[in-house]
């Protein structure tokens, strides 16, 4: 049952993935870009990971599929619907090809997830909080920092100048 | 049965199509879009991990979680900044296109 889920859920997310890096319209590949990370939530699902699957809907499918959404229709331009590839693309493929076998071979390899338990420990929101607010207490704080750094460099550096520079 | 090697070589055939999108595409917010892919393949390679490794080996129960929760904060602030540099260069060249980025070289 979970195998099936598992299944359906990652094929629409890889067929979505290659969506993104292949279509020539840049609206289709941010509305592909949305659907694949709503796919990368259902994985979270199925890992019984609930918090970080609202956690990713909440932030990756509603804030920053619309900040990119936002940057579209702000840098709109005249060769905005046809997006040219790179001249040296084959090498990309080849490349991720390249990275793609490399890992694969050296996951299967590998024995440090050959013993590993078949079963899947759910994550429970009160002890995902309670780990978070003891052992990662500092990181936490630090954290909410770089965000607020972020913002008012994005306020910064996005805001005209008033000599019209 | 599931097992942990699926979730494995789905986060590396992600991380491959944004490895290549990252590398083939000419628009920068195109970019930021493979980048996000390949930092969501991360993601579920942590979440993976410690689903499966409950309490075993170098990492105690959440520490897969916690990281993830990380990683999304940084990408949230990531996306802001970079798309606010897309829009300031936006507005001094009129492209988003990488190959006109280029007031760096010698």
């Amino acid at each position: 049952m979970h195998l099936i889920l598992f299944s359906i859920i990652s094929t629409v997310l890889l067929v979505c993935a290659v969506g993104v890096v292949i279509s020539r319209n840049i609206v289709h590949s941010a509305l592909f870009l949305l659907f694949a990370l709503i796919s990368v939530a259902g994985i979270y699902l199925v890992l019984l990971t609930e918090f970080l699957a609202i956690v990713q809907l909440l932030i990756y499918g509603g804030a920053i599929v619309i900040v990119i959404l936002f940057a579209l229709m702000l840098t709109r331009n005249e060769e905005y619907p046809r997006i040219q590839n790179n001249k040296l693309w084959p090498i990309a493929g080849v490349l991720a090809v390249l990275v793609c076998i490399t890992m694969s071979v050296s996951y299967f390899q590998s024995g440090a997830i050959q013993n590993v338990p078949n079963t899947i420990a759910p994550a429970g929101v009160k002890s995902l909080g309670s780990s978070l607010f003891t052992t990662w207490a500092i990181p936490f704080e630090l954290a909410s920092l770089v965000l607020l750094v972020a913002l008012i460099g994005a306020i910064v550096i996005a805001r005209s100048d008033k000599d019209g520079n | 049965m599931l097992e942990l090697i699926h979730f494995n070589i789905l986060s590396v055939l992600l991380f491959s199509v944004g490895l290549y999108g990252v590398l083939a595409r000419k628009s920068a917010i195109l970019i930021i879009m493979a980048i996000e892919l390949m930092l969501n393949a991360v993601n579920i390679n942590f979440i993976a991990a410690a689903a499966f490794n409950h309490g075993n080996g170098l990492f105690t129960n959440f520490d897969g979680h916690i990281l993830t929760i990380f990683i999304i904060t940084i990408a949230a602030a990531e996306v802001g900044l970079a798309l606010a540099l897309i829009l300031r260069i936006f507005r001094n060249k009129a492209t988003v296109n990488v190959d006109s980025f280029d007031i760096m070289k010698l």
